[in-house]
């Protein structure tokens, strides 16, 4: 039979626990303290003439509305789409449900520029819509479909879109999967037995349960949407005044030379992904919610 | 409305459930007795329609509802840990089964007021399950089940986790509620007084075709 280990040994084998708090905190002073030195820098370079230049500029201003609207419209699609993706994944098994939950990293994991190649193809260079009557091709073009009736796509604001809601909806499915994952299935089983049909179910009991999860959901889709860049140039390109948002409006100046300029509107950008990032923060600690 | 259980089958993954027979005759309260893990809350959820069944029948009031949705069962469910919705309030939960049948506001008011007074829940109607005590939950649970007045109440260990003063006053309104509304009752429990003071129709797990959990 082993013996008791006295108490003064036990104590002597535990340790200090200042090697832990010491290692753990030089490693996230580290990563904050590379975040901080990225945002001194771009301060450092800003001169107040060029934010009044940058800010006096009409382009940019557009820019700025631009993007509020893109993202703004993003998100709401993207709300739109991730909630019921999330749901069914988190809520059910079904054939080629792994496959679903793979192809829905796709975005996340691929280069952005990748994106953007792909949806150019796709809308562009596949010939996949009956040509019709009036078109000596039997085969044509998602974007010539469109622009014989008379819409447009590539290279125009619905392109900015529609590549900002190809990557930004992804990590709104993820958010909104892990928020139904955290709700108890078994509140809708007992709707069901009450008389809801899964409908009734989903909309009485599941979403008002993950409302605080769909909103903060819809925020990020807005923030990675500002953040994009590689597949709106790709697909939607930089046109000053006509397709350009914010993202490409830091590489329009960095293209010009004007670096203070592109440091300008890069921390504009950061304080408006500062601003959301507080909002959601407030938004989910007032209710208690954990996401 | 009887309950006639006949040769019923589940299989769930690796676990299956033997063929299980039992009758409760109408207005009677069945307690159906059996060890821990032995598929006692499997066989509540094949009844209720939450798991498939692979084979045999189930007839409530002569009719089979073995093939039909949950909702259109007429059951009411109290699971284990009342699982109670945490965005209502305990009015909403009284009102939710007889909204979805389309009652008329008038008389959804009066059932809960009913109910509500039956069950020593009136005020608690504003409050949010959040911060109800134990006794308090499982009585605004049995409230939600019956509420839509179902042809018969199903109790999985509803009292489980109650200290035993909370549980006398708990198990005194299911009685007098299940005596009141006259409704069919299936009782799940493992304890014997529980079954000895709820129960008219004792179903012996093994005796009903169950097996023991060692034999699973």
């Amino acid at each position: 039979m082993k013996k008791t280990a006295k108490p003064e040994s036990m104590t002597k084998k535990l340790g200090s626990d200042l090697p832990f708090f010491l290692g753990f905190g030089s490693v996230a002073a580290i990563y904050i303290g590379l975040i901080a030195a990225m945002v001194v820098a771009n301060v450092a370079v800003v001169d107040p003439e060029s934010i009044r230049a940058v800010w006096q500029d009409p382009n940019l201003q557009a820019s700025i509305r631009l993007t509020l609207l893109t993202c703004s419209i993003t998100a709401i699609l993207a709300v739109l789409f991730a909630t019921p993706i999330g749901y069914l994944l988190s809520r059910f098994r079904f054939p080629g449900r792994n496959l679903v939950d793979t192809m829905i990293d796709i975005p996340i994991v691929i280069p952005p520029l990748v994106v953007g190649l792909s949806l150019l193809i796709l809308f562009n260079r596949i010939d996949f819509i009956p040509g019709g009557a009036g078109n000596s091709e039997s085969w044509i073009s998602l974007e010539k479909w469109l622009h014989q009736n008379g819409m447009a796509v590539t290279f125009s604001v619905p392109a900015i879109i529609l590549a900002q809601f190809a990557v930004a909806t992804a990590f709104a499915v993820r958010l909104t999967k892990n928020t139904f994952d955290q709700i108890d299935p078994r509140c809708e089983q007992v709707g069901l037995t009450l008389g809801c049909n899964r409908s009734a179910a989903f909309w009485r009991i599941a979403l008002p349960q993950a409302g605080q999860g769909v909103v903060a959901a819809g925020v990020l889709a807005w923030a990675r949407a500002l953040g994009e860049f590689g597949p709106i140039l790709v697909f939607a390109g930089a046109t000053r005044g006509r397709t350009e948002v914010l993202a490409t409006s830091v590489f329009l100046e960095i293209n010009i030379g004007n670096l203070s300029g592109a440091a300008a509107i890069s921390l504009l950008m950061i304080g408006l992904a500062l601003l959301l990032i507080s909002f959601v923060r407030f938004f989910t600690r007032s209710r208690s919610v954990v996401l | 409305m009887s309950l006639i259980v006949e040769d019923l089958q589940v299989h769930a993954g690796r676990f299956s459930l033997p063929s299980i027979s039992f009758t409760i005759p109408t207005g009677q309260c069945g307690v159906l007795m059996g060890p821990s893990g032995s598929g006692k809350t499997t066989l509540m959820e094949a009844l209720c329609g939450l798991r498939k069944v692979s084979a045999g029948r189930i007839e409530l009031g002569g009719r089979r509802i073995d093939t039909l949705r949950p909702g259109a069962r007429r059951m009411g469910l109290v699971p284990q840990d009342t699982v109670l919705f945490p965005h209502l309030k305990v009015r909403d939960h009284l009102a939710f089964g007889p909204q979805l049948q389309g009652w008329t506001s008038s008389d959804i008011a009066s059932r809960v007021d009913e109910l509500a007074r039956a069950l020593h829940i009136f005020e608690l109607l504003d409050r949010k399950p959040k911060g109800l005590s134990g006794g308090e939950a499982k009585r605004v649970a049995i409230g939600r089940a019956i509420a839509g007045k179902p042809q018969l109440l199903c109790l999985d260990e509803a009292l489980t986790g109650l200290d035993e003063e909370t549980h006398q006053a708990t198990m005194g309104v299911l009685q007098q509620v299940i005596k009141e509304e006259e409704i069919t009752t299936l009782y799940i429990t493992h304890r014997a007084d529980e079954a000895s003071q709820v129960g008219d129709v004792m179903i012996n797990w093994l005796a009903a075709g169950g097996k023991d959990d060692d034999e699973k």
